[in-house]
Order: structure tokens, then C-alpha cells, then sequence
């Protein structure tokens, strides 16, 4: 077992893999936690499904997709964010509403460019094992300026997070923290999209901060949990996907779904005590 | 020497005024309760306070050196916030982001802060408890020391007792009165609970579509607005 996990890591594949992904998945971990506390977790379902749609429509009219998906998703992530506060419509609704929208146009425009093509199956489901130079260090790109931001920003996102209005009570400028969070979480997505699929980025968002919430009682803990959580559900999945020939993405959500199951019984237990 | 002083106030939404040609002003020590039934504009009544709603007429000014980003805030509870994983702390240090800049760092001035305001509402042990394993009244008393970390002068609540049994209400309430008299702080406080609020405000606010009424606790029980309200709740 030990040698053939040798030889998986030696490989230049598995290691552009690992590497993108564990940075995609430590920020979508953190972004997680606010979204989740917010009771926000549709929006990262609904903007992957943003995201698919923009990529596969700029790749069928012959754009480069991620030129194309990033400032569409980040337009819509705003518009989701804001719609929670007050609308007519209300949040959930506009989620599903623009989720499934996207997802059909995606479909129905690749359908009319040629069938379900190769383009198509990378962006639903990801090509986590043949990412090439440039996909991790555009991971790398986009996710270490997230953790900088996040962690100079820290105090500030919690205050917001926790209660809003007091926050602007007292002077605080949430609308800048929330634009903050709206554009980093549409920028992880997005890139995240290219790596794990639409299907699978938003289980990336919200399994980790839902597991070490079964847990962890303070906030920062909570944070530090997430990122350990997702990390290692990462790696997990992807050495269990070479083991046992599954798809990537789909063993990277069974770990998280294992590590869930694990923090929730041990929660149940530690809150009896 | 008044804090705040509103002039011929009137507020509202989507074009309508809920409350018009609102006088009144809240003194240094005052303890000023806002009552009226729902609707009758006392929630937009502290969104205007607080600088989150502009007034449609009339002007509210702000006195003594209080700047309106140092009220000390105490709002309804959300849902979200109800199974929050945060402790006690972490939550009580919030309240001093406020003054802060862009990133928020906090200093040991507001540790030390925190920490005092905490003794001072008897929470101290609770630090590092999970903020959603508290108890209703525990819970107010964390968001309480959160408001205070933002001030030193002026408390603004918004029915702080819902949801809270009996006795952690009462607890409450002399906590308030115990801020107001031995430390001096200035509260605004927006109650249903007419009984209490005539029990130990000093001021008492009136609010009834165009009409209103502001005076003393004292006038207000004489007074026939305070007669009908008050005489209406015990029926």
C-alpha cells in the first residue's frame, strides 16, 4: 500500500493535482464558514452552476471560459448576496431560480455546438488528475491573495457574520466586508469549478465548516478545524479515487461525508457530557 | 445636559410617515423607554438613532461629543445567531471593532475592556462557553457587554426581554437599572413590557401615529395616554 502511494505521489499529475487542490480547498473551507453561519450554503450550489453555464456558452462562441465565467459569477454572486437582505423574491427562490437557469443554458448551448463534449464533462465534473502547469498556478493565483485577505480581515468578517446590524450600528463598513466575501467566494468557485466540477465545488464550500461546527465551540476554532477538515478530506479522497479507480471529485465528497458522520457522533457524545 | 435632541422628527418607509413632528430629548443619565403598539414606528425610531435610516423631515442631533457610531447596540437576536459557534468572548470583543480601522486588530486596551465589561455583568466564567450552549438571559448579558465595549455613554435596546423567562427578564432589568445609576450610562430602551418600563425609566416615550407623548415616567402614569395604554394592558 505504502509503495503504491510512492509511486502515485511521484507522478507529476498527482502532484499538480494535490497541489491545487489543497489550496483550493483550504479557501473554499474558510469562505465556507461565513456562507454556512449566514444560512447562505445554496449560493455556492447556485453560482458553480453560474460558472458552468458562463464557461460552456464562452467556450461555444470561442472565448477563453474562465475570462468570461469570473466577472459573470462575480456579478451574480453580488446579486445573490444582496437578494437575501430584501427582495421580492426571496433568497432560496432566487437561488434555485438562477441555478437551474444557468445549468440549462449550459447544457442547451453545448447541445447546439456539438453535443456533450469534452468541455462539457471537465466543467460538470472536473479534471483534478490532468490539470495542467498553468491551472495550479492560477489556483495558487487566485487562492493566496484569499487567505491574506481573509486572514487580515478576520476580525471584521466574524463581527459582520455574527450580527450585521450591530456591526453598522457601530460603525463598521459591512457593505465593503460583504462585497469582500462575495467576490472571494465567486473567484474559489470558479476556479475551483475548473479542478472539482460544478457538481462538486459546493461541497467543498459547505461540508467542512458544517463537520467542525458539530464540534468546535468557538469561532476561530471552527475556522482552524475547517481548513484541517478539507484539507485532509482532500487528500483522502484523491489517494482513495487511485486505489480503488473512482471518480475524483465523487470520493473527495464520500470522505467529507465520512468526516461529517465522524464529528457528529463524537459531538453528540462530547455535548452529553 | 441633553445627548440627544430630535426636532420635529417625522420618519417612514416607502414614502409614508409612521411617526411625524417627533420632539423630544434624552438628558446625560436618562433611562428613556419607547413604547407604542407594532407598528407605530419604534423600530424605525432607533434605525434613525443608529444613523441607518435618514429622517424624512426635522432633525436629530447629537450632543456632548456622542457620535452616532458610539451607541451601544443591543438588537433582537436573529435566527442564525441563536446556534452560532462562537464563545462568549470572541462575541464581547466585537463590540470594540467599531472605532477600529480597515482591519480590525485588537489591541490590548480592548481586551482589557472586554475582560472588565464582562466582570462587570457577572459573565466572567462564562469566557469561554459556547455562545449557542447559553441561556436566553446569558445570551443578553454577552450582547449587553458587546454594546458596552462600543460605548461608555449611551445603551440603545430593542425589546431586550423577548424570549427571556420571567426571572432572567427581571435580572435583566436591574442589571439596566444598576448601569444607569452606579455607572452613569444613558439607555434608550424599546419595551412591550409597559410595567416594567414605568417601574424604572426615568422618561417615557409614547409613540401613536402623528400623535405622541413624551415626559416623565411620572407624568406619563397621570397622563391620558398612560392611562388608556397602561389601563388597556391590565384588562
Amino acid at each position: 500500500m505504502i509503495d503504491t502511494l510512492v509511486i502515485i505521489l511521484s507522478q507529476p499529475f498527482m502532484q499538480r493535482a494535490l497541489i491545487g487542490g489543497i489550496f483550493i480547498s483550504l479557501c473554499a473551507s474558510l469562505l465556507g464558514v461565513s456562507l454556512v453561519l449566514k444560512r447562505y450554503s445554496m449560493i455556492g450550489d447556485g453560482l458553480s452552476h453560474v460558472g458552468f453555464g458562463a464557461a460552456v456558452i464562452a467556450t461555444a462562441l470561442g472565448f477563453a471560459p474562465l475570462a468570461v465565467a469570473i466577472p459573470v459569477v462575480v456579478i451574480f454572486a453580488f446579486l445573490l448576496l444582496r437578494l437575501g437582505e430584501n427582495s421580492k423574491i426571496k433568497g432560496d427562490a432566487a437561488v434555485a431560480i438562477v441555478s437551474t437557469g444557468a445549468l440549462a443554458a449550459g447544457v442547451a448551448v453545448s447541445s447546439l455546438s456539438g453535443g456533450m463534449n469534452q468541455d462539457f464533462n471537465s466543467y460538470m465534473f472536473g479534471t483534478i488528475l490532468g490539470l495542467s502547469d498553468s491551472d495550479v498556478i492560477l489556483s495558487i493565483a487566485v487562492s493566496v491573495p484569499v487567505l491574506i485577505l481573509f486572514i487580515l480581515f478576520y476580525n471584521k468578517i466574524f463581527a459582520v457574520t455574527f450580527d450585521e446590524t450591530f456591526s453598522k450600528a457601530t460603525g463598521v463598513k459591512t457593505e465593503i466586508y460583504n462585497a469582500l466575501v462575495a467576490v472571494l467566494t465567486a473567484l474559489i468557485i470558479v476556479v475551483g469549478m475548473r479542478l472539482m466540477g460544478a457538481l462538486l465545488i459546493s461541497s467543498l464550500v459547505i461540508f467542512p465548516a458544517l463537520t467542525s461546527m458539530r464540534v468546535c465551540r468557538t469561532y476561530k476554532s471552527v475556522m482552524i478545524c475547517s481548513c484541517f477538515v478539507s484539507v485532509t478530506c482532500f487528500i483522502l479522497g484523491i489517494f482513495g479515487s487511485v486505489l480503488f479507480n473512482m471518480p475524483t471529485g465523487a470520493s473527495i465528497v464520500i470522505a467529507n461525508i465520512g468526516a461529517f458522520i465522524i464529528f457528529w457522533i463524537a459531538g453528540l457524545i462530547t455535548n452529553k457530557n | 445636559m441633553a445627548l440627544i435632541e430630535a426636532k420635529n422628527v417625522s420618519l417612514g418607509y416607502d414614502g409614508t410617515d409612521v411617526v411625524t413632528g417627533l420632539t423630544f430629548n434624552v438628558n446625560k443619565g436618562d433611562y428613556l423607554c419607547v413604547v407604542g403598539e407594532n407598528g407605530s414606528g419604534k423600530s424605525t425610531l432607533i434605525k434613525a438613532l443608529l444613523g441607518l435610516k435618514k429622517c424624512s423631515s426635522g432633525h436629530l442631533h447629537f450632543l456632548e461629543g456622542l457620535k452616532q457610531n458610539q451607541i451601544g447596540y443591543l438588537p433582537q437576536q436573529t435566527v442564525s445567531q441563536k446556534d452560532f459557534p462562537a464563545s462568549v468572548y470572541e462575541v464581547v470583543l466585537s463590540g470594540t471593532l467599531g472605532k477600529k480601522n480597515l482591519f480590525g486588530f485588537y489591541s490590548a486596551r480592548d481586551k482589557r475592556k472586554a475582560l472588565d465589561n464582562m466582570s462587570m455583568l457577572g459573565i466572567s466564567e462564562l469566557k469561554n462557553k459556547c455562545y449557542r450552549n447559553l441561556s436566553g438571559g446569558q445570551q443578553q448579558r454577552a450582547l449587553l457587554a458587546r454594546a458596552l465595549c462600543a460605548t461608555d455613554t449611551l445603551l440603545l435596546l430593542d425589546e431586550p426581554v423577548t424570549g427571556l423567562d420571567p426571572k432572567a427578564a427581571e435580572e435583566l432589568y436591574s442589571l439596566l437599572y444598576h448601569l444607569n445609576k452606579e455607572h452613569k450610562i444613558t439607555i434608550i430602551m424599546v419595551s412591550h413590557d409597559i410595567r416594567a418600563s414605568l417601574e424604572y425609566s426615568t422618561h417615557i416615550l409614547h409613540l401613536k401615529g402623528d400623535r405622541f407623548f413624551f415626559g416623565t415616567a411620572e407624568e406619563y402614569r397621570s397622563s391620558e395616554t398612560g392611562i388608556n395604554f397602561f389601563g388597556g394592558e391590565n384588562k
